[in-house]
């Protein structure tokens, strides 16, 4: 999932201070399981605000309410009165979402409420932690299931490093040592010589060095007609 | 403002704290009546949201009030309450407001005393800082 993070309510109040009605847009898929962007986010951000402005004696109109899924234009469209009617979009999904409103309608203003933090999953109730940096071209048949890439601050290749110790990684000593889990997790398995086999440099090309990913599914993508079948239909 | 009587919401959950504030009635002592109680299953129950919902409407001040941790009725629900409560406060702190209009106690049924003293305090809290936005109550 992707684990995303509220931004400082100072830093948000700074980004729609200037505009009088504000749509507040959370989701209910990652950024609701990590708790920054559901349903409760949404009032307790839109609630906190207006206190704020009380206080302040600002005027402002919040709009607050949540999608199925923020980065899926279908979800978006269905509530593109309210989105219309704002003058200012303050997302509370991860940056795709903010992004797909901002791509769907341009002369809107569409502000990040969350900072948007990694590819990870939860570890145990409160704790996320990073998996994955989405290279696009995954190896970790060769690391025991545990993706080097991602969880050894080096992203080293063949590890570990020399500052490994006792299960711990030199950068930080509360994170483990990603590649004393790989060693572990080999050993478990019996398959040790995976440590000794050499990887060799990485083809970068399919991550995001290789610039923007798009990815095209020619058996899923709608031919033209049926675009024009979709268009008659509306 | 003096005239004013200060408004406090009190989150009490219907094990200790409710116990508590009958114990405190049936032993004649007093409280505010200010004070607007509302009855929860668990203090865990609590939600930041109910808390500042109880701030929007128009409370000064809004405490949770919850068994003794280690000796609640639900295990832990106090101890939930007690995070819900801190979570807020850093919320209130970051938008400007006093932190100190929210607070969580925790009562055990025979502290009888302690249910109008904790009433006071908050109320006291209240009347100090006046309502959300009024530029300030006795305190200032
Ligand atoms: S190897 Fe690449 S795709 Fe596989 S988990 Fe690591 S970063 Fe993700
Ligand atoms: S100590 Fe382990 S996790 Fe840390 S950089 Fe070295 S190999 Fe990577």
């Amino acid at each position: 999932m992707i684990v995303a993070e509220r931004k400082p309510l100072d830093e948000i109040a700074e980004m729609i201070a200037p505009f009088r009605k504000v749509a507040v847009i959370g989701c209910r898929s990652c950024v609701a399981i990590c708790l920054a962007g559901g349903e409760k986010e949404v009032n307790m951000l839109v609630s906190a605000m207006k206190l704020k402005n009380r206080n302040e004696g600002r005027e402002q109109e919040f709009d607050g309410f949540v999608l199925e899924r923020q980065c899926e234009k279908e979800w978006v469209k269905e509530v593109e009165d309210r989105i219309l009617a704002s003058d200012i979009v303050l997302s509370m999904s991860c940056s795709l979402g903010a992004q797909t409103v901002g791509d769907m309608y341009p002369h809107k203003i569409v502000v990040p409420g969350l900072n948007t933090k990694m590819f990870g999953v939860p570890e145990e109730q409160g704790v996320w932690s990073e998996k994955c940096l989405g290279c696009g071209d995954c190896m970790i048949s060769t690391t025991g299931g545990i993706c080097p890439i991602a969880r050894c601050a080096k992203s080293m290749l063949n590890g570990p490093c020399g500052g490994s110790s006792d299960g711990h990684c030199e950068v930080n000593l509360d994170i483990e040592c990603a590649w004393y889990a790989i060693h572990e997790r080999l050993k478990l398995q019996g398959r040790l010589d995976l440590m000794e086999t050499v990887r060799p440099p990485k083809d970068w090309v399919p991550s995001h060095s290789g610039g923007r990913r798009v990815l095209v599914r020619e058996d899923a993508k709608l031919t033209q007609h049926q675009k024009r079948g979709e268009e008659v239909v509306e | 403002m003096a005239d004013r009587r200060p408004k406090v919401v009190g989150f009490c959950c219907e094990r200790h704290a409710m116990d508590s504030s009958i114990f405190s009635a049936r032993s004649g002592r007093t409280y505010d009546t200010g004070l607007r109680i509302i009855r929860v299953p668990c203090s865990g129950r609590v939600d930041g949201m109910h808390i500042l919902n109880a701030l929007e409407e128009g409370a000064d001040a809004v405490f949770v009030l919850g068994c003794l941790e280690k000796n609640c009725y639900y295990d832990t629900g106090s101890v939930e309450g007690r995070k819900r409560v801190e979570y807020v406060k850093s919320m209130l702190s970051e938008v400007g407001l006093e932190p100190e209009r929210v607070e969580m106690f925790n009562v055990s049924s025979s502290m009888a005393w302690k249910f109008p003293e904790i009433v006071s305090r908050m109320t006291e809290v209240a009347r100090r800082l006046g309502p959300i936005g009024s530029g300030g109550g006795d305190g200032r």
